[in-house]
Formats: structure tokens, C-alpha cells, sequence
């Protein structure tokens, strides 16, 4: 019998990065930007942390448990920020294609992301090619203290650590700022048309900067989370693979609403990992045909979201292009 | 932003046009500028003397006949990747599939040299991958292309699915068809009878490949610029709408053309397998997929002007990844060699499209700067 307790937890640990990427996106994409740096910037997100983390573990005589968390986490903040920052001036500011730029800044996330963990390797001297940072990934994953006397409910909901409810309450307040707030609505303007949102008196170039900006550092921590909770604090090279992409799959997915990511990132979760649980046999080379299964169901949603044509399923209007205003 | 009578300090104006070599100009300063803030950020990581480094750069991709080669190598599969995209490109398709369509067509040549190694005379046989991988690149670029023609579904994500799809086929076969059982891997294919292997002309290895993919960039040039199908594709690109008022079948149109796209794919995929590696793996495209977009787009879909790009591109990834092992670096370090100097090529286009005047020297051009 396929066990539910067991996969969806597994599922939810997948999905998370996912739904870290795919907000961030999300809020990036709304505002008009189509940030394909994301993968990039979940690299750096992630390295960025474990360098945090790796200095404080070295110096720090005691830990603090405060100090470990919030290491790891400022410094993942920042450099998913900076790259947040180099996409939007070169977009924003140079107005320069969004697809090219967006390339260009995977290639050089992923480059710092595997440069830096190569190099924290070296400097460990260590047999395997990893870094572990176990004393700060057991205050990462630190589940909430009820979790073990609640059965089967305490092992689906409560046993993860702090930031896979930190996703989840993102992905709230996201939608609701976007939906129900002014600064919500100017967004959508910028995205729809900045022509008429500058008209109207919003700055589009703040609103872009500021979206993407934050996008950046929400999609960061995915990588962050993906390091620290998931691989329980161990860094390895190309550990972290396609789920940029998949992040960015995952907002069409989710038809641009991050309420609706929650679920479909959870889903996505599953999908990644449904072929351990079916049962392959003797015939291995099965289960590279099931790990299709995600990118499959992928394609299957946007042809049909694509032909019941619904007008709020649409992107934002004027995403991929650089506003000018001197233009017409 | 500023009070209400201040004029700003910048004003941002757009070009008429501008002479070619002015604009030439400004992306040879952008790389000059690139290459040293590349130098800076080698020598704080290094210690070592930046001339010495782009020594060893050049030295790795010039220093033999053998070294030359795999450069000319690389440059050419690169370079049918951006000739694949371009078409798409031009009618405002955004194909990041080349990843994928370049791989169903290794996999279909690898199959072919497998399983039809004995029952086809040699040249036959090469005749038969070649156009089994030029089919297996069109149905690949074909299927999204259908959907976006049907029901305009979004291609940037379809074809993105497709590259893992496809990267997963290929998993799949690479395991039955391993050799030996258990390995993971494919081996030389036909290693002792060479059948299937595109002979080498010329006396150069790589020749063949290079000769192919030259004659399918003046091809390409000719079939973009001067035939109906090349103009027809523009002006979808330009506006969907004046092209169903001039009578044009946009449907029609768009899968052509990603048929096109992806059979080039296709061939490329061909001289992977055939004229290359003679291997199957997952990575034999090796990301050149997307490299290939920003190639074309740098090149502003020109074909000429990719042979160019795609020969800087292919020069800077063997030359920074030289820099890598012989300075024991990480090799990741040509990753982000290669995006700094990316974005100086990236940003330079702002100097080209748009000048700046400030507010005291009004009308007076800005010296650019990058």
C-alpha cells in the first residue's frame, strides 16, 4: 500500500525550494521582468548561506543558536539581492533583453555557486567532495517541539523546520498583497502596462527594481533552504540541479498566484520523487521514464491552461519587455 | 523625482542610428573593459600576472593543430545551435529548447549507428542517421510549435519541459543500451569497424563538421534574407496581425519554421554523435542549448555575425576553463568568467541604442563609458 504519511513529507521537502523560486518569480514577473537569473540566484542564494554558515562555525567558540540562524540567512539575503540588483540594472536601467540577461545570470550564478563550494572543499581538505555543516542544518531543521506526540498529523504538518512555514506564509502574503493592497494593484499595473502605470503617477522603474529585488532574495532562500534543511547542511557541486527551471515552471504552473503555488509546489514535490516509490523491479532503466513524470505533467497543464483561454490565466501583459518612455 | 523646475542630471535619448563602427567600437570596449575586470578578479583569486593568464587562454586554444581544431570543433557545434534558434528567434519564438532538440537527434543517430550497423552498407547508414536525427529534431521542435500555433500555449516553458523529457529518453536509453552491463554508460559506438563515423576529409578531423555547418550559415543567411519564407517569418515576428491581414498562414508559418529550427538541431545532434563523440550521454549538448540564445540575440540574428560570437564564446569557455586547471581552480571558475563578460556585452547594447547627455552639457554628447 503506498504510504501518505511517508511521501507527502518528502513530497513538501521537494516542493519547498520550489515554492521559494516560484514566489519570487511570481512577485518578479509581475511587475513585468522574466527573471530566468533564477537558478542562478538560488545557487547563489544557497552558496551564499554556507559561506555565512561555514565562517560562523569556524570562528564561533559556542554557537548561538540566534547567530547561526541568522547568519547563514543575512548572507543568503545579500547575495541573492546583489544578483537581484545586476538583473535589474541591466534590464531596468540598460534595458537590455530580459531572456539574454536572465541566461547569462544562470551561467554565473551557477559558476559562483559551484566556484565558491569547490573551493570551501579545497579548504576542508575533506575525503568526500562536500562540505557538512551539521551543527547549523540541526538548528535549520529544528521541527516544532509537539510534532512527535501528534501521530500521523505531527509527522505530515509539524515536522519540518522553520522555513518550509516560512514559504508558505511568503506564498500567503504575497497573494494577498498583490491581490487586495494598492501597492498590489500599482504592481500589476507596471506589469500590464507601465505606459499607463507611469501615467497614472507610479514610478514603473522602482516598482520593477523593488519587485525583483525581492523576488531575487525569496527565490535565494530556496536555495538556502534546499542546503540547510533538505541536505541536511551538506553542500556538494551541482547538488542543487534543474529546480531553478522547475520553479520557473511552477509560476506557470500555478497560473502567476502564489496562494495556488503552495499546492502545485507540493505536487511538483511528489512528482519529483514518485519514481522511488513505484515499484521498478529488476527493470531500473523504468525509472528514468518516471522521472519524466514532472516535466510531462508540466507540459500537459499548460496546454490546458492555454486552451480554456481564461483572461486571468494570462502572464502580465508587458512581461519580457523594457519600458521607455520616450517611446510610444 | 528631483523639485519641479530641476531637470534631471541625465537624460537617456535614443539613437537615429548610428555608424557601424562606432557601434563596433563600443562592444570591442565593452569586451576590452570585461577582459579587465576578468583579469582584476583572476589576479585577487590567483595572485598571479593577468598577461600570464590570457597567455595561457590563447595558448590553450592556439597552441597546437590538435588544440585549434577542438576549438574549430566547438565553435561550429555552437554555432548550429544559434543557426537552429535564430529562425524561431526572428519570428519572436522563444525556443530554449535547442538543448533538447540537439539531443533526441544524438539519440537518434546513436541509434541508428547501433542497431543498423549491420544490416546497411557504410554510407548508407550515414545517410539514414543523418536524416533520422534531422526528423527527431523537427518532431521535437515541432510538437510545442504546434501547440503554440493551436492554442498559443506558452513556448519558453514548453520547450524548456522538453529538454528534460528529452534528457530523460536519453537516460533511458543510455541504460539498455549500455555497454558493459551496469557501467552507465555508452562507450564508443562501433569502435573497431568505425561504421557509422563520418569519414575525415581534408586531412582534418573535424572538417567535415566544419564545412557542414559553414555551408548551413550561408543557407541560413540566404533562406532569412531572400526568399518568401524568411520574409514571411519576419513579419510574424514584427506583428502577427499585419501578417493575417496581408494573407500570410501564421500557423502554418510558425511550425515550418520550428520544424527548420529544430531539424538544424537535428544535424548538430548528428555531428555530435557521428562526427564527434561517437557516443550517447546526457550531457553531449552541454548546455550549448542556451548558450545558443544569447549568441543569436548578441548577434542580433545575424549568421555572419554568429560565426564571430559563437568563435568568442567557444574561445573564452576553453580558454577560461585552461585558466581553471592550470591555476588549480575550480573549473566553475570559466562559469563566471564567461557571465562577466556576458554582461558587459549585454550592457554595452544600452551605449549603442540610447546616449546620454548630462545636464550642464546639454546637447553635447557623453564620452561613453561601460
Amino acid at each position: 500500500m503506498f504510504d501518505i504519511v511517508s511521501f507527502f513529507p518528502r513530497a513538501v521537502m521537494q516542493g519547498v525550494p520550489l515554492l521559494f523560486g516560484g514566489t519570487g518569480e511570481i512577485i518578479t514577473e509581475k511587475s513585468g521582468n522574466l527573471n530566468l537569473g533564477i537558478p542562478g540566484i538560488m545557487y547563489v542564494g544557497g552558496i551564499c548561506g554556507v559561506i555565512g554558515a561555514f565562517l560562523y562555525e569556524q570562528t564561533a567558540v559556542e554557537m548561538n543558536a540566534f547567530l547561526t540562524i541568522m547568519i547563514p540567512l543575512l548572507s543568503c539575503l545579500l547575495g541573492s539581492l546583489l544578483m537581484g540588483l545586476l538583473y535589474c540594472f541591466l534590464t531596468v536601467t540598460l534595458r537590455a533583453n530580459q531572456n539574454v540577461t536572465g541566461l547569462a545570470l544562470t551561467t554565473f550564478g551557477i559558476g559562483i555557486g559551484n566556484f565558491f563550494g569547490g573551493s570551501l572543499i579545497k579548504l576542508t581538505d575533506s575525503e568526500v567532495p562536500s562540505i557538512a555543516l551539521s551543527a547549523t542544518s540541526k538548528v535549520f531543521s529544528r521541527s516544532l517541539p509537539f510534532a512527535d506526540s501528534l501521530g500521523w498529523f505531527g509527522k505530515m504538518f509539524l515536522s519540518y523546520g522553520f522555513l518550509v512555514y516560512a514559504a508558505v506564509i511568503i506564498a500567503v502574503l504575497t497573494a494577498y498583497v498583490i491581490k487586495k493592497t494598492r501597492v498590489g494593484l500599482n504592481l500589476r499595473a507596471v506589469g500590464e502596462s507601465p505606459a499607463t502605470a507611469d501615467a497614472a503617477g507610479i514610478s514603473v522603474n522602482r516598482y520593477k527594481y523593488i519587485a525583483t529585488c525581492i523576488g531575487s532574495m525569496i527565490a535565494g532562500l530556496g536555495g538556502l533552504y534546499y542546503v540547510m534543511d533538505y541536505a541536511s547542511g551538506v553542500w556538494s557541486n551541482d547538488a542543487f540541479g534543474d529546480r531553478g527551471w522547475l520553479a520557473i515552471a511552477l509560476v506557470i504552473f500555478s497560473v502567476w498566484k502564489p496562494n495556488l503555488a503552495i499546492i502545485a509546489s507540493i505536487l511538483f514535490g511528489g512528482l519529483y520523487i514518485i519514481y522511488l516509490y513505484i515499484p521498478a523491479g529488476t527493470q531500473l532503466y523504468m525509472m528514468e521514464l518516471y522521472k519524466m513524470l514532472p516535466y510531462l505533467v508540466t507540459i500537459i497543464v499548460l496546454v490546458v491552461v492555454s486552451m480554456r483561454k481564461k483572461r486571468e490565466n494570462e502572464p502580465p501583459a508587458a512581461l519580457g519587455l523594457a519600458y521607455f518612455r520616450e517611446e510610444r | 523625482m528631483n523639485g519641479k523646475n530641476k531637470e534631471p542630471l541625465l537624460h537617456i535619448i535614443k539613437r537615429g542610428s548610428i555608424p557601424w563602427y562606432r557601434a563596433w567600437g563600443i562592444r570591442i570596449a565593452a569586451i576590452v573593459v570585461a577582459l579587465i575586470v576578468c583579469a582584476v578578479i583572476t589576479m585577487t583569486v590567483t595572485g598571479e600576472d593577468p598577461i600570464q593568464v590570457y597567455l595561457t587562454m590563447i595558448d590553450s586554444s592556439f597552441g597546437s593543430e590538435r588544440k585549434m581544431w577542438v576549438l574549430a570543433q566547438n565553435t561550429a557545434m555552437l554555432l548550429g545551435v544559434s543557426l537552429a534558434v535564430t529562425p524561431a528567434f526572428r519570428m519572436k519564438f522563444w525556443n530554449i529548447g535547442g538543448e533538447g532538440q540537439v539531443l533526441v537527434g544524438c539519440l537518434a543517430a546513436a541509434a541508428c549507428m547501433i542497431c543498423l550497423a549491420d544490416a546497411l552498407p557504410n554510407g548508407l547508414l550515414i545517410a539514414v542517421s543523418a536524416l533520422a536525427s534531422i526528423i527527431a529534431g523537427a518532431v521535437w521542435a515541432g510538437i510545442p510549435a504546434f501547440f503554440k500555433a493551436k492554442w498559443n500555449t506558452n513556448e519558453t516553458l514548453f520547450t524548456l519541459m522538453m529538454n528534460y523529457v528529452a534528457t530523460q529518453l536519453v537516460a533511458f536509453f543510455v541504460i539498455i543500451w549500455e555497454v558493459p552491463k551496469g557501467s552507465g554508460k555508452i562507450g564508443i559506438i562501433n569502435q573497431s569497424t568505425e561504421l557509422g563515423w563520418l569519414p575525415e576529409v581534408f586531412g582534418g578531423k573535424y572538417m567535415l563538421n566544419v564545412i557542414i555547418i559553414l555551408v548551413m550559415t550561408v543557407g541560413l543567411y540566404v533562406y532569412l534574407n531572400y526568399s518568401k519564407h524568411g520574409y514571411e517569418l519576419s513579419v510574424v515576428g514584427e506583428s502577427e496581425r499585419t501578417a493575417r491581414y496581408v494573407g500570410i498562414k501564421v500557423e502554418k508559418v510558425i511550425i515550418r519554421t520550428m520544424l527548420l529550427s529544430g531539424a538544424i538541431c537535428g544535424v548538430v545532434g548528428f555531428l555530435l554523435v557521428s562526427g564527434t563523440n561517437h557516443t550517447l550521454s546526457t550531457t553531449l549538448s552541454d548546455g550549448r542549448g542556451f548558450t545558443a540564445v544569447m549568441v543569436s540575440w548578441l548577434s542580433k540574428f545575424n549568421p555572419f555575425i554568429m560565426v564571430l560570437t559563437s568563435f568568442m564564446l567557444a574561445f573564452l569557455d576553453k580558454g577560461s576553463s585552461a585558466i581553471s586547471t592550470s591555476f588549480g581552480l575550480n573549473h566553475s571558475f570559466s562559469d563566471i568568467l564567461t557571465g562577466v563578460i556576458l554582461f558587459f556585452i549585454i550592457g554595452c547594447e544600452f551605449f549603442i541604442t540610447y546616449k546620454l547627455s548630462f545636464r550642464k552639457a546639454a546637447g553635447k554628447e557623453v564620452k561613453e563609458s561601460v
